[in-house]
């Protein structure tokens, strides 16, 4: 079960075909197999590994170096309040206490239905918006208790569907280099030539 | 003294040596070597530097920080990982700076804040470096008072590794030589900072190789070993060097014992051979010595089987045996199979007994998958010279499964840019993913391969880069070694200057073709002895060492031999298919429990350590055959095993600087000199019509099979991966059977039933078997006959 | 829809001061390529290709623009430390901010993502680099999606890719996202995170990313805001570039100023000027302390940084100012604290922050880190000794031997130590964690005090008989 469906192992080729090294895909190949089933496998971490020429084992080495990636699965929402310094000053820690309440759980779990996970976030690069958290990665500023419940309530009832997409999907909009118009990523040890606009004399000494 | 001398001393003085490099190693001046990284340049000083994740047969990582140091390159003093800066002139090192211990008892007490300390019962303690290091350069207290980390304690990593995540460093070492020295990244960091651990994937163990060398490097107890856990204290076990002849690569190791039981091998870092490194099938062989089935007196063939003997009337009957051969056929009716698996004073000792006291030239140490012993009288090649070769051919066998250690030489070779591989192979190798190029080439047609090959423009050009290195073996067991041999003369022919490094497998092959065990004039070779034997013609034939009904290719011929041969006599450590048929059998001392000398590919002759008492009345070979040669009426002198290594020193060709005292001298051995063989001539390669055949055979061996060593030694006995016959994906549609299935192979000799597999580095066209596995007698097809092997394969 | 929403840019102050990097932000469809051409985007690029590479390095290297991502080195003589003759050459672009209070790159790469790609390729121009790498936070969805159109805009637009605009420089820019680890912003890490491995640092020396970099080849990281700096620089020349801001430190920076004032927010401020008293008191920036409380204490230039009092609030925001005065200008990223802060529990919010986001590479920074964070963490609670207090600066001097460097203060009679400390790790973030201990100990170690335990009897614990009797 869940290695790469056809349609992903053409958008993994696609990602692979971008980078001199194939290598370099394993993270975005990793952040598909989560978009596919919400939390990588074990059976897509042997796929990206063939993809790329990698064992599971380095794959694997790699995936939980990262902490976007979940081994099992996670709630359709993936609530990440931020703890950090200028959100904790700005009542993250509060607002993190009430978040529990009111999920009725503690952070690092998912409630029972399996709507939401709960987590503690590291700096979320919002400082200035304190507190914030983010919903499967879309931020909200400023948070207050009564804004988090309006904000679960409308994810609950399906009112932020079109803003906010499920766990695993991060971005939706991909990179598309027209065969017509890229270069083309080439072997380091391929191209050892000066780049076409640098004659040697002008290259940098 | 002359003026004109001292003049010469002082011209010589100011000659500058362009990789020298002065610098100051507390308060000392030394001269460093360029290139050379702070700690080894202070541990040539005689500056010890402690460390954890540096080793110097791998990359640096500058992960532990135990080896900072203050250094100072003109800028004032710094702490610096010594493990990641070379040496600079002037530059200035203190070890033992104020600075530098404030932060090697630092790191000592970090890396104690969760190790458990659970010392008393870690096989490490007492040779732990971690342990050592923390009286060596740590604190003396520790004021940790947080809880540690707790793992499930151990876990086994592989079938003969067990991991303890609590008591490890992350020192990155087994994990770096998984990647970057095996090349099985299995073992992996995972997660972060102050929960990493190293981990296997689920349900894909370690299962390198050379799985026991991270048991080895580990500085703390975390990685154990299973056939060493809990048998012994470190400071109980008693240690002698000596060379590995699991294969004929000579890697150098450390035999210890306690109680005169051995209990672990570690390897040796011999610059020129294995670099400290050491595959797992010799690393844990020692099982296998001390079986409980080992021979352990003469036994002598009787109405009611084998029954046990004196030496006395053992040797007797064997005397009389050959005396009576003689009588019957002439001296050339007795033969002698085998020596390679012994010492170069085994095979020496039986090549004098056979050659001149009995008098045969039909004498061979190699099993009918050798090559013609001409391979040895060419420009041979080191393995430095090998794995520095600007190309290196592979002519060879898959040197991962067969010569273990040479495969890592030359992968380092590869993946370090150093050499470039182009391999010629039947299937894929252990190589193959490191070759610059891999030419597949159907059985058989090995020497048109390398004609059209070398006719390549950019082969041409690499070729003319530099050295050239040519590794010669056979690939395939199911054809003759006419193939092969054809395909390694054009290549000489082709490319004079290259020189050969011979893949042959056993122990000792090299040292005991040199010495003598080889065909006199006249003589038969292996294949030609067994034949003779099937036909009756051979009234003796003495096995030393060898099994030919487990080893030789053709198993019906060496089956028709053994039962064609009028009497046999073995020399063996176990009873085997073989010497179960002989009329005498001698029990043979083994490995560890005999001295001498041996000799390795490149003719690198390495001392052999008596470290455990022999099994029970078991001598070594050569005592055997010079107690024969007496009883047959001549004295060869050899009253100790110096006797014969001084003997051969004396006699053979290109042994002549291969003494005791020179053994004694030499760190790594003494190469001895290429002496001249018969040359290679040109063999005909005659391919027949296929017919219905339409699979060609390969066989080749895998590291661990059913051979005798193995499968006396536990822990490696299972690790067999048992036969199956393996066909390319694509092949699988021809012959109409699901994977797994049971099929019908069929040759023109037997048909016999085997698991169908498949293999995507099989060619089509081809089907590959391995070699003496359980449940695949793949033997009874093969014809020594014929230059290749076609089967049948059918759904049942 | 509650809460903002997020497809503007809540955060960004514009004022009555030159624009260098923002001047786009005023435009709601700031992001597009449509908005970008209608507002001299692009311009920069044909104003580079027109000259000759070396005309363009060499204008880029009188900017002086220094990297905006901490070190502050100048991008210009970063370019040039590439060895002569070594192809490939490759671009990385840092957009793993994450430092904590920086909030910068994250805006420039949602607001303006064609300045970035725009500056990108200035940069492979000038300095030969022959592909270019886009590194964006994982978590940082929304700035993915931008750039990611913004470069399918580019692409078919003939700004990226072969034969840009005609000519013969040709550049493929790829969109590459982490997936969470705060150590990959540092430059080896985010190499060997593009390589697809773990992202742990290598050592510098020998692994200068601009001699030995991404796959072994010399490897230019710029930050975000480094690369938008560029396309203005281009457009204007190195003369309007230096005239703003000081001799030092030209032109403008992003600096986000969070926490305890009136109006936290990012603002595009004249470098090497702007005083921390301006920042945080003046009426065009965050008007002054929230409530009216008195100052505490704040950080000047993101998490790692070394704390400052109300003692240094008239130091301009110059990076070699900040260092003598014991602290960094780093990532531009303020955190005011005002006097209702519970000092050791904001230290621990970022020794925490840095203990969790260690790579586990060094020891010091793997046990160490994780230790000062336990200790912190008891003495928060309650449950400190004294003993513990100095336990936080003996581990901390395993991972900083040496005087760590910290502001003066009046107060307690202090001079300045200033930056950098020295340091027993490959990267800084192991000292990281060591920083607000650190800070907060030497300046406010009453507060600290007051949260020990309070018992006449001490448990036996590891402590030895004649501390536990020091300790009675």
């Amino acid at each position: 079960m869940s290695r790469l469906t056809e349609d992903n192992v053409r958008v993994a080729h696609e990602i692979i075909s971008h980078y001199p090294r194939s290598r370099s895909a394993t993270i975005p190949l990793l952040h598909l197999a989560q978009q596919q089933d919400g939390y990588v496998t074990n059976d897509a971490i042997r796929h990206i590994g063939e993809l790329v020429g990698a064992t599971s084992a380095e794959v694997l080495g790699t995936a939980t170096f990262y902490e976007m990636f979940k081994f099992e699965p996670v709630g359709k929402y993936l609530v990440n309040i931020c703890r950090t310094m200028s959100c904790a000053l700005m009542g993250g820690e509060e607002l993190m206490h009430h978040a529990e309440h009111r999920l009725g759980i503690k952070a690092g779990s998912t409630t029972p239905d399996g709507m939401f996970t709960l987590e503690h976030a590291e700096c979320q690069a919002a400082c200035t918006e304190a507190p914030t958290l983010q919903v499967n990665y879309r931020y909200r500023f400023r948070v207050t208790p009564e804004t988090f419940d309006a904000l679960i309530d409308d994810l609950a009832a399906g009112r932020l569907d079109s803003e906010i997409p499920a766990h695993g999907t991060v971005a939706r909009i991909r990179q598309h280099i027209p065969a017509e118009r890229g270069v083309g990523a080439v072997p380091p040890e391929d191209a050892t030539n000066a780049p076409s606009w640098m004659t040697v004399a002008e290259a940098p000494k | 003294m002359t003026t004109t001398e001292s003049n010469d001393v002082e011209a010589a003085e100011v000659v500058v040596d362009p990789n020298a490099v002065s610098v100051t190693i507390n308060g000392k001046q030394f001269t460093a070597r360029k290139g050379d990284l702070i700690i080894k340049a202070a541990e040539n000083a005689g500056a010890y530097i402690p460390h954890f994740c540096y080793h110097d047969r791998m990359s640096s990582v500058g992960m532990c920080r135990m080896c900072l140091v203050e250094v100072d390159t003109g800028r004032g003093p710094q702490l610096m990982p010594s493990c990641m800066f070379p040496v600079t002139p002037g530059m200035v090192v203190e070890t033992e700076s104020p600075a530098s211990k404030a932060a090697q008892e630092g790191i000592i007490e970090l890396l104690l804040a969760n190790h458990p300390l659970d010392c008393p019962v870690c096989d490490k303690g007492g040779e732990c470096p971690l342990q050592d290091q923390s009286f060596s350069h740590g604190p003396g207290e520790s004021r940790y008072i947080e809880e540690k980390r707790h793992y499930e304690k151990p876990i086994a990593i592989s079938e003969l590794v067990l991991l303890d995540r609590e008591r490890c460093i992350l020192c990155d070492r087994c994990t770096r030589f998984a990647d970057e020295v095996a090349g099985d990244a299995l073992i992996q960091f995972t997660s972060r900072g102050n929960t990493t651990e190293v981990t296997t994937f689920p349900d894909e163990p370690f299962s390198s190789y050379f799985s026991g060398n991270t048991v080895q490097i580990c500085p703390v107890g975390a990685l154990t070993a299973k056939p060493y856990r809990f048998k012994a204290r470190p400071w109980d076990l008693e240690e002698a060097e000596s060379t590995c002849t699991t294969c004929s690569v000579g890697c150098r190791t450390a035999v210890q014992s306690s109680r005169d039981e051995l209990l672990r091998y570690q390897g040796v870092d011999s610059d020129p051979v294995n670099w400290g490194w050491l595959c797992d099938k010799g690393r844990f062989s020692f099982e296998g010595v001390k079986s409980d089935d080992r021979l352990t007196t003469p036994l002598v063939r009787t109405a009611n089987g084998h029954e046990a003997t004196s030496w006395n009337s053992a040797n007797a009957a064997a005397a009389r045996m050959i005396t009576d051969a003689i009588a019957a056929g002439g001296a050339s009716s007795v033969a002698v199979l085998g020596g390679a698996r012994g010492s170069n004073e085994d095979a020496f000792a039986w090549a004098r007994l056979a050659h001149e006291i009995i008098g045969t030239p039909n004498v061979s140490a190699q099993l009918g998958d050798g090559l013609p012993v001409g391979v040895l009288g060419m420009n041979r090649a080191t393995i430095d010279q090998a794995s520095s070769a600007a190309t290196i051919i592979l002519l060879a066998p898959d040197l991962k499964e067969e010569l273990p250690v040479l495969y890592l030489r030359l992968r380092d070779a590869a993946v370090k840019n150093r050499s470039r591989i182009i391999e010629f192979a039947p299937k894929a190798t252990g190589l193959t993913r490191y070759a610059w190029r891999t030419v597949f080439y159907e059985p058989g047609t090995q020497a048109d391969a390398v004609s059209a090959t070398l006719a390549r423009p950019e082969i041409a050009a690499q070729l003319a880069k530099g050295e050239v290195v040519i590794v010669a073996g056979r690939a395939n067991l199911a054809e003759s070694s006419a193939g092969t041999t054809a395909a390694l003369l054009a290549l000489s022919t082709a490319l004079p200057e290259a020189k050969v490094l011979p893949a042959l497998r056993r122990g000792n092959v090299v040292g005991a073709i040199s010495v003598g065990m080889r065909r006199g004039k006249g003589g038969l070779d292996s294949t030609g002895i067994l034949n003779a034997a099937a036909a009756g013609k051979i009234e003796c034939l003495i096995l030393v060492g060898t099994d030919p009904i487990a080893d030789v290719p053709d198993a019906d011929l060496a089956r028709r031999a053994l039962a064609g041969a009028r009497r046999i006599i073995a020399v063996d450590t176990f009873i085997t298919d073989s010497s179960r048929l002989a009329d005498v059998v001698f029990p043979a001392a083994a490995y560890a429990e005999k001295a001498g000398t041996t000799t390795n590919i490149e003719g690198r002759v390495t001392t052999l350590a008596h470290k455990v008492t022999v099994t029970g009345t078991s001598r070594p070979d050569w005592m055997v055959a010079a107690e024969l040669a007496q009883l047959l009426g001549t004295d060869l002198g050899f009253g100790s095993v110096d006797d014969v290594t001084a003997a051969i020193a004396a006699a053979v060709d290109g042994f002549e600087e291969v003494t005791a005292e020179a053994l004694e001298a030499a760190a790594n051995g003494v190469l001895a000199g290429v002496a001249s063989f018969d040359p290679i001539t040109t063999p005909t390669v005659v391919l027949g019509d296929r017919n219905s055949y339409n699979f060609r055979l390969v066989v080749s061996r895998k590291l661990y099979d059913q051979a005798v060593g193995t499968a006396h030694s536990p822990s490696l006995a299972k690790l067999a991966p048992g036969g199956a016959v393996f066909v390319h994906p694509l092949d699988i549609a021809r012959i109409g059977s699901a994977i797994g299935a049971d099929v019908k192979v069929s040759a023109p000799k037997a048909t016999i039933v085997l698991s169908l597999a498949i293999d995507d580095s099989v060619q089509r066209g081809t089907a590959w078997v391995p070699f003496n596995q359980t449940g695949a007698k793949i033997g009874e097809l093969i014809d020594a006959a014929a230059a290749v092997t076609d089967v049948r394969i059918e759904s049942l | 829809m509650t809460g903002t929403t997020y497809s503007h840019a809540p955060g960004f102050v514009a004022g009555d001061r030159p624009q260098i990097v923002t001047s786009r932000f005023e435009y709601e469809d700031s992001y597009t390529l449509e908005r970008a051409l209608a507002t001299d985007g692009y311009a920069g690029l044909r104003a580079a290709l027109s000259r000759s590479a070396t005309e363009v390095h060499d204008e880029v290297k009188a900017a002086t623009v220094l990297g905006r991502g901490g070190a502050g080195f100048p991008a210009g003589t970063k370019w040039g430390l590439t060895p002569a003759g070594v192809w490939p050459r490759y671009l990385v672009v840092n957009g793993d901010e994450s430092e904590p209070g920086t909030y910068k790159d994250r805006l420039l790469m949602e607001r303006d993502p064609h300045q970035l790609i725009e500056g990108c390729l200035i940069a492979c121009y000038a300095a030969g680099l022959s592909q270019c790498f886009l590194y964006i936070r994982g978590e940082m969805a929304l700035a993915q999606e931008r750039v990611a159109a913004a470069l399918n805009e580019a692409y078919a637009a003939g700004y990226v890719g072969r034969n840009i605009l005609g000519s013969d420089f040709s550049l493929d820019i790829v969109l590459h996202w982490g997936a969470g680890a705060y150590v990959v912003g540092e430059e080896t890490a985010l190499i060997e995170s593009l390589e697809g491995n773990r992202g742990m640092p290598r050592l510098k020396p020998p692994f200068f990313p601009a001699a030995i970099g991404l796959y072994g080849k010399p490897t230019i990281v710029n930050n975000v805001e480094t690369m938008a700096n560029l396309p203005w620089l281009m457009r204007n020349g190195s003369a309007a570039y230096t005239a703003i801001g000081s001799a030092t430190s030209p032109g403008t920076r992003m600096v986000a100023v969070s926490g305890h004032v009136k109006r936290p927010g990012v603002y595009e401020i004249i470098n090497g000027t702007t005083t921390f008293r301006d920042l945080l008191y003046g009426a065009e920036f965050c008007g002054g302390i929230r409530d009216n409380n008195e100052l505490k204490a704040f950080v000047p230039g993101g998490g790692s940084a070394p704390w400052f009092l109300p003692d240094q609030l008239d130091l301009p925001f110059e990076g070699r100012l900040i260092g003598a005065a014991g602290s960094m200008a780093g990532s531009g990223a303020v955190m005011v604290m005002d006097d209702t802060t519970d000092i050791p529990n904001a230290a621990l919010t970022l020794t925490r922050f840095y203990a969790h986001e260690s790579c586990g590479k060094c020891t010091p920074c793997r046990e160490g880190g994780t230790w000062l964070m336990r200790i912190l963490d008891r003495v928060v609670a309650g449950q400190g000794t004294q003993r513990d207090l100095d336990q936080l600066l003996e581990v901390g001097g395993t991972i900083c031997p040496g005087d760590f460097p910290h502001a003066s203060s009046e107060r307690l009679g202090l001079a300045a130590v200033p930056f950098p400390y020295k340091m027993t790790t490959i990267c800084f973030v192991g000292p990281s964690a060591y920083t607000p201990v650190h800070s907060a100990l030497t300046l406010f170690r009453d507060e600290f005090e007051a949260k020990l335990v309070k018992r006449t009897f001490i448990p036996v614990t590891a402590v030895s008989v004649s501390e536990t009797e020091a300790a009675l």
